[in-house]
C-alpha cells in the first residue's frame, strides 16, 4: 500500500490511490484524534489485540485533536464513515450528543474505576486523569496548596488557551467549579503568574520542560512518564485543596452505522484487559477500568486528590461562554 | 523603453490560466465550500474586531521592522567578499524554512525566560527581559522573515548589471550616489512587493502569536477562526473572518502593486559585478558589524536546536525516518507543481507590464488560514475519495500553493527584467515556445528559479499545513511525526527529529539554490 | 525621436492604420521574427549567456537545433565576419567591434530580404565602424538585401548611396537619392545639417 501511494506521488498524479484493504473482512471505522494512532501511542497495540478476535478490519482515522474530532464528525454529519468516534472528552461531550448523530452504547452493566459515578447513556469511558499544575521538584521549593497560594505567589506558570485546547478548557472549568462566582476574581490574581497561553498542551509542556516556566497545566499522571520512561523522579504534580477537576475521555457510536455488531463488540472490548493495559504507558493517563495485572509500577507515586471535581457535560456547556468571557477580561487586564 | 503589453502566446496562456485555476480552487474554492456549508456569514462579536486589530497591528510593525533591517544586511552582503559568504548568505535562510514550533523553541533557549540572553544579564546583575507579549510576537516574526526578506533584496542588488556599478565608479559615486542612483530605484521596484509578503505571513500567524503572545490579548484572527471552526462550529463565522483576511490580502496587495515602480536599469553582460565603492573603513567595521549581528540573531537559536536534538538523531525510531522520506517525496512533488505553476504565471504577469489581478490571484494563498481551505477541501473532496488516501496528493498541491506567493516575489522582477532586456531581440528572432523556453527563459531565471525551488522544497517540508487534517497512520510527514513525539512526552526524540528536519529542508533548499546559482563563466 | 522599432514595418508597433505588403502579400498581423526582415538594434543584439556560435546560430533556428550542415554554415558565417575561432566565447569577452560582428553574422545566415539597422555601430570608432558598414553593404549585396538604416550621421548615408528618408518634425519625406540630397538639402536637413 505504501509502495503505490508513493510511486502514484511520483508522477505527481493526483489521483487517488487504490487501498488494498483486505476484501473480505469487515472494516471498523474508528475516528480518533492524533496522538492515540501514533507510533507511541495507544492504536497500534488496541488494533492488534481487537483484530486477532473480532475477524475484522480496524481502521485508525486521524483528525487532529479532540476538538478537531469533533468538528469533523460534525463537518460529516450522518454521512460519516465513522463507526466509532473515540477520543472526545466530558467537555465536548454535550455538543456531541446535541448533534443526534450517536447512538446508546449499551454497556450498561459495566463498572469503571472512575472517581465519579457515571451513567452516560451515550458515550463509554476508557481513559481519564485528573489535571494539576506539574513543577519540577529540584527548582521549586515552595509548592502552592491551592490557587490562591498560587496566585499569591511569584511561580511562573504556563497554560494552554481555553478557546483551541481541551486541557485550556479543562482549567477554565476547574477553576469555575472550584470557586464559582470568584472565578474572575482568581484569574486576576492569577493573570501575573502566566508566562503565556499556548495553543495546546505540546507547547505549553515543551515551554516548562525548556525552563520557560516553573509549572505547567498538565496531569497528576505526567510525573509517571518521566520516571518510567526516562527514570527521572524529579517531575511531581501539585495537590490542590479545592479538588481537581477530571479529564475523562470516552467514545461513542455512531447511530449510522452500518456495522452496528461490530461497533458494539469494540464498545465492550474497551472494558476488557487488552484495551484497558495499553492505556497508562502509551497515553499516560488512568485506565477507565484497573487491569487485572493493576497499574504499571510508578504509578503508585503519584498524587491522589481526595477531591474531585467535574461538571455534568450539559453545564459545562452551558457555562463555557460566561467562564471564557470572563477569563479573557481578567487576563485582558 | 518599450514598456507596452505584449500578446501571450498560447502557450504561455493555458499555462497561466492553469496556474490561476489551481490557486483560486485551492484558496477561493475551499472559502466557498465552507460558506455553502454554513449557509451565510454569521456576525462578528467585539473580540473578532479586536483580534483584528491586532493581527493588523503586529503585521505592520513586523513586516515593517524585518525589511527596514533587511536593507543593510543585504546591501552588506551585496557589496562585500569574504571567505564563507556563500554559506552564510545560505545559512541566514534557514529560520524561514523551519517549523514553527521548533524556531519558537529556538527563539526561547536564547531569549526565553532561563535563555541565554536572560542568564547573561542575570550575571551582570541586571533584571530579566520578558520576549512575551507584542514584542516577542514581533520578535519572533522577525526572526522568521528577515531572512526572506534579505534574499529576496539580495536577489536585487545581483540583478543590478555590473555595468552599473562600473559606470557608478567611474563617475566617482560614493555609496550615498549609489544608494540614490541605484539602490532607492531598486528598492522602489522591490520594496512594496516584500512588505506585503511578510505582512500576509504574519496575517496568518497562529501559532507564534499565541504561544509568544502571553494571553488572551494577543489573539489573531487564525485564533478566532481556529476556535469557530473547532469550540463553537459556527462555519459562518469562520467563514466571515477567513473572508476579512483574503480582502485584506487583495486590498494590500493592490496598495502595494500601485507603490511599486519598475528599477528599468537596463541589461548587462553578465560581467562579474566587482564593487568600487565600498572601500571606507568605517563602512567595513558597520558592514561586519550588522553581518554579525544579523548572523547572531538568525543562527544562534538554530544552533540551540541543532544542539539539543544531535544527540538524538542516531537513534531516532523507524517511523521517523519513514516520515522523513514521504517528505522528501511530497516536497519534491510540491516543487515540481509550483514551478510549473508559477513560471507561466509570472511571465504572463512580466509581459502585461502592469501589475493587475494576476499578481493578486499569486497572493492570495498568503492570506489564506490553513484550517479553511483544510476544512474546504475536505469538504469538496469527500465525497470523491476517501481523506486518507488524498493525503499526500492533497498536501503536494496545497504546498505548492502556500509556496507560490515567494516563488513569484522573486520570479516576477526577474521575468520583468528579461521581458524589457531581451524580448524584443528575441521577438525579432522568432524565438517562441519551447526554443524560447529552453535558450533564454530558463538559463536567464536560472538563480531565481533555484532559490525559489529550494524555498519551496523547504517549506513544504516543514509544513504542518492540512496534512493533519486528512492524514491517517500511513500517511504521516516528518513534521506531524515530530509534532506526535512531542505529544507522547518523547522531546527528546522530537529534538532529534527537529535536526533532522532542519538538516533535510536546510539540505533541499541548498542543494537547488545551488543549482540555481552554479553559473557558468560568472 | 526615431527608433527601429517604433517603424510600423518591424513588427513592434501597431499600425494604426493601413496594410503592409511585401512582394504582394500582406504581412502585418505576422510577429517581428516571421518578416521577411532582419533587424540590429542599437544594443542588446546578443544573449549573454549563450555562446558567440549559440547566438549566431539563431538566425538559422530559433530553437538551435542544428543539424551538421547547419553548424557548418555558422563556422563559416563566422570565419566569414572575421570570428574564426570564437565560437565557443560568450559576449561579454569580445570587444564591441566583435559584438557587433556576431550580430552581423547572424544576419547574414538569416538571409532576409530586408535588413533595419538602428544605429548599431554608434558606439564604435570611426575606423571600426566604416569597417562594419562596409560589411554590412557586402552582406547586402551577397545576400540580396534591402538595407534600411536610421542614422544621425550623413557620413553613414553618403557611404551606403542610395536613397534617404528625411524624417523631421514627424513627417518622413518621400525617399530621394542620397548624394544628390546632401549636396542640396531641403531647409529641415539644411537645419540639421548646420550647413
Amino acid at each position: 500500500m505504501r509502495k503505490t501511494q508513493i510511486s502514484t506521488l511520483m508522477i505527481a498524479g493526483l489521483l487517488a490511490a487504490t487501498p488494498v484493504a483486505a476484501q473480505e473482512k469487515p472494516v471498523l471505522t474508528v475516528y480518533t484524534y492524533d496522538s492515540f494512532v501514533s507510533d507511541w501511542g495507544p492504536g497500534p497495540q488496541i488494533e492488534t489485540a481487537f483484530e486477532a478476535e473480532c475477524g475484522c478490519d480496524l481502521k485508525f482515522v486521524a483528525t487532529g485533536d479532540g476538538a478537531a474530532l469533533l468538528s469533523r464528525v460534525l463537518l460529516e454529519g450522518a454521512g460519516t464513515e465513522a463507526d466509532i468516534v473515540l477520543g472526545l472528552d466530558t467537555s465536548l461531550a454535550a455538543a456531541a450528543a446535541a448533534s443526534g448523530l450517536f447512538a446508546p452504547h449499551g454497556q450498561d452493566g459495566t463498572v469503571y474505576d472512575l472517581p465519579v459515578a457515571w451513567t452516560d447513556p451515550l458515550f463509554v469511558p476508557y481513559d481519564w486523569g485528573w489535571f494539576a499544575f506539574v513543577y519540577d521538584k529540584t527548582k521549586s521549593d515552595t509548592v502552592p496548596a491551592d490557587f490562591e497560594a498560587l496566585a499569591a505567589s511569584d511561580l511562573k506558570i504556563v497554560i494552554e488557551d481555553p478557546r483551541s485546547s481541551t486541557p485550556g478548557l479543562g482549567l477554565l472549568l476547574w477553576v469555575k467549579a472550584a470557586y464559582g462566582e470568584r472565578a474572575g476574581a482568581i484569574w486576576e490574581g492569577l493573570s501575573d503568574n502566566i508566562v503565556t497561553v499556548t495553543p495546546g498542551w505540546t507547547e505549553a509542556y515543551g515551554l516548562f520542560l525548556e525552563g520557560e516556566a516553573d509549572m505547567v497545566l498538565s496531569y497528576t499522571t505526567s510525573p509517571a512518564y518521566h520516571l518510567i520512561a526516562e527514570s527521572d523522579d524529579s517531575k511531581a504534580a501539585a495537590a490542590f485543596r479545592e479538588g481537581h477537576y477530571l479529564q475523562v475521555e470516552v467514545a461513542a457510536k455512531l447511530a449510522g452505522t452500518d456495522q452496528g455488531a461490530l461497533a458494539d463488540r469494540f464498545l465492550a472490548f474497551i472494558a476488557t484487559d487488552a484495551f484497558q493495559g495499553a492505556i497508562p504507558e502509551t497515553n499516560w493517563m488512568y485506565p477507565a477500568i484497573t487491569p487485572t495485572s493493576g497499574l504499571p509500577k510508578g504509578f503508585e507515586t503519584l498524587i491522589r486528590p481526595d477531591k474531585s471535581l467535574l461538571f455534568p457535560p450539559e453545564e459545562a456547556a452551558a457555562l463555557r461562554d460566561a467562564a471564557l468571557a470572563e477569563w479573557q477580561t481578567a487576563l485582558s487586564r | 523603453m518599450a514598456d507596452r503589453a505584449q500578446p501571450l502566446s498560447a502557450g504561455l496562456r493555458l499555462g497561466a490560466g492553469a496556474a490561476v485555476l489551481l490557486t483560486l480552487a485551492l484558496t477561493l474554492g475551499p472559502l466557498g465550500a465552507v460558506l455553502a456549508r454554513a449557509g451565510t456569514f454569521a456576525a462578528l462579536g467585539p473580540a473578532d474586531w479586536a483580534a483584528l486589530r491586532f493581527t493588523v497591528a503586529q503585521a505592520t510593525v513586523s513586516a515593517a521592522l524585518s525589511l527596514g533591517l533587511a536593507v543593510p544586511v543585504a546591501r552588506a552582503l551585496a557589496r562585500r567578499r569574504f571567505p564563507g559568504r556563500g554559506l552564510l548568505i545560505t545559512l541566514l535562510g534557514a529560520p524561514f524554512i523551519l517549523p514553527v514550533i521548533v524556531a519558537v523553541m529556538g527563539l526561547l533557549a536564547i531569549f526565553g525566560r532561563s535563555g541565554l540572553v536572560n542568564d547573561g544579564l542575570a550575571a551582570l546583575g541586571i533584571g530579566r527581559i520578558s520576549i512575551y507579549g507584542f514584542g516577542g510576537v514581533v520578535l519572533a516574526h522577525v526572526f522568521f522573515n528577515l531572512p526572506l526578506a534579505v534574499r529576496l533584496l539580495l536577489q536585487g542588488w545581483l540583478a543590478i548589471p555590473a555595468e552599473r556599478f562600473r559606470l557608478a565608479a567611474s563617475l566617482g559615486f560614493g555609496p550615498g550616489d549609489i544608494a540614490r542612483h541605484l539602490e532607492r530605484p531598486m528598492l522602489k521596484a522591490l520594496g512594496p512587493g516584500i512588505f506585503v509578503t511578510i505582512f500576509l505571513i504574519c496575517l496568518t500567524s497562529f501559532a507564534v502569536a499565541l504561544t509568544l503572545g502571553g494571553g488572551p490579548r494577543a489573539t489573531t484572527v487564525e485564533l478566532a477562526i481556529y476556535q469557530a471552526f473547532r469550540f463553537d462550529f459556527d462555519l459562518g463565522r469562520a467563514a466571515h473572518l477567513a473572508s476579512l483576511q483574503l480582502a485584506l490580502c487583495a486590498a494590500t496587495a493592490l496598495v502595494a502593486a500601485r507603490f511599486t515602480v519598475p528599477s528599468a536599469f537596463g541589461a548587462g553582460l553578465d560581467r562579474p559585478v566587482a564593487r568600487w565603492d565600498a572601500g571606507g573603513a568605517g563602512l567595513r567595521v558597520l558592514d561586519t558589524l550588522l553581518l554579525g549581528a544579523a548572523a547572531l540573531f538568525l543562527l544562534a537559536p538554530l544552533a540551540a536546536v541543532f544542539l539539543t536534538g544531535l544527540p538524538r538523531l542516531a537513534t531516532l525510531p523507524e517511523p521517523v525516518w519513514r516520515a522523513a522520506l514521504r517528505s522528501v517525496l511530497v516536497a519534491c512533488g510540491s516543487t515540481a507543481v509550483a514551478m510549473g505553476v508559477s513560471l507561466p504565471l509570472a511571465l504572463a504577469i512580466a509581459r502585461r507590464g502592469r501589475a493587475g489581478m494576476l499578481e493578486v490571484v499569486g497572493m492570495l494563498p498568503l492570506a489564506t488560514s490553513s484550517l479553511v481551505t483544510g476544512t474546504g477541501l475536505f469538504l469538496l473532496l469527500r465525497p470523491l475519495a476517501s481523506p486518507g488516501d488524498l493525503a499526500l496528493p492533497v498536501t503536494v498541491a496545497v504546498n505548492a500553493a502556500m509556496a507560490l506567493p515567494f516563488v513569484l516575489r522573486a520570479l516576477i522582477p526577474a521575468a520583468r527584467d528579461l521581458e524589457a532586456d531581451y524580448g524584443r531581440l528575441a521577438q525579432s528572432l522568432g524565438m517562441r515556445g519551447l526554443s524560447r523556453l529552453w535558450l533564454l527563459t530558463l538559463p536567464r531565471l536560472r538563480r531565481p528559479l533555484g532559490f525559489s525551488a529550494g524555498l519551496t522544497a523547504a517549506l513544504s517540508m516543514g509544513d504542518l499545513g492540512v496534512i493533519a487534517l486528512f492524514a491517517d497512520e500511513d500517511h504521516t510527514t516528518l513534521p506531524l511525526q515530530l509534532y506526535r513525539l512531542m505529544g507522547a512526552y518523547r522531546m527528546a526524540d522530537a529534538a532529534g527529529a527537529a535536526v533532522l528536519l532542519l538538516g533535510l529542508s536546510f539540505g533541499l533548499f541548498w542543494m537547488f539554490d545551488r543549482g540555481g546559482r552554479a553559473d557558468a563563466g560568472a | 525621436m526615431l527608433v527601429l522599432e517604433n517603424i510600423v514595418i518591424s513588427g513592434f508597433f501597431p499600425a494604426a492604420s493601413g496594410r503592409i505588403l511585401w512582394e504582394g502579400r500582406d504581412i502585418s498581423g505576422l510577429a517581428p521574427g516571421e518578416r521577411p526582415l532582419s533587424i540590429l538594434f542599437q544594443d542588446q543584439n546578443l544573449f549573454p549567456h549563450l555562446t558567440v556560435a549559440q547566438n549566431v546560430g539563431l538566425g538559422l533556428c530559433p530553437s538551435l537545433r542544428l543539424t551538421a550542415a547547419e553548424t557548418a554554415r555558422v563556422d563559416e558565417a563566422l570565419a566569414r565576419t572575421g570570428l574564426a575561432g570564437m565560437g565557443d566565447r560568450r559576449p561579454r569577452t569580445l570587444s564591441g567591434g566583435q559584438q557587433s560582428r556576431v550580430a552581423l553574422a547572424r544576419v547574414l545566415l538569416r538571409s532576409q530580404p530586408l535588413m533595419l539597422l538602428d544605429e548599431p555601430f554608434s558606439a564604435l570608432g570611426p575606423a571600426l565602424k566604416d569597417e562594419m558598414l562596409d560589411l554590412v553593404s557586402d552582406i547586402a549585396v551577397e545576400t540580396g538585401a534591402t538595407v534600411l538604416m536610421v542614422s544621425h550621421d550623413p557620413d553613414d548615408a553618403r557611404r551606403f548611396s542610395g536613397e534617404t528618408i528625411v524624417v523631421a518634425e514627424g513627417r518622413a519625406a518621400a525617399p530621394e537619392p542620397t548624394q544628390a540630397l546632401l549636396d542640396n538639402p531641403p531647409p529641415a536637413l539644411a537645419a540639421y545639417l548646420g550647413t
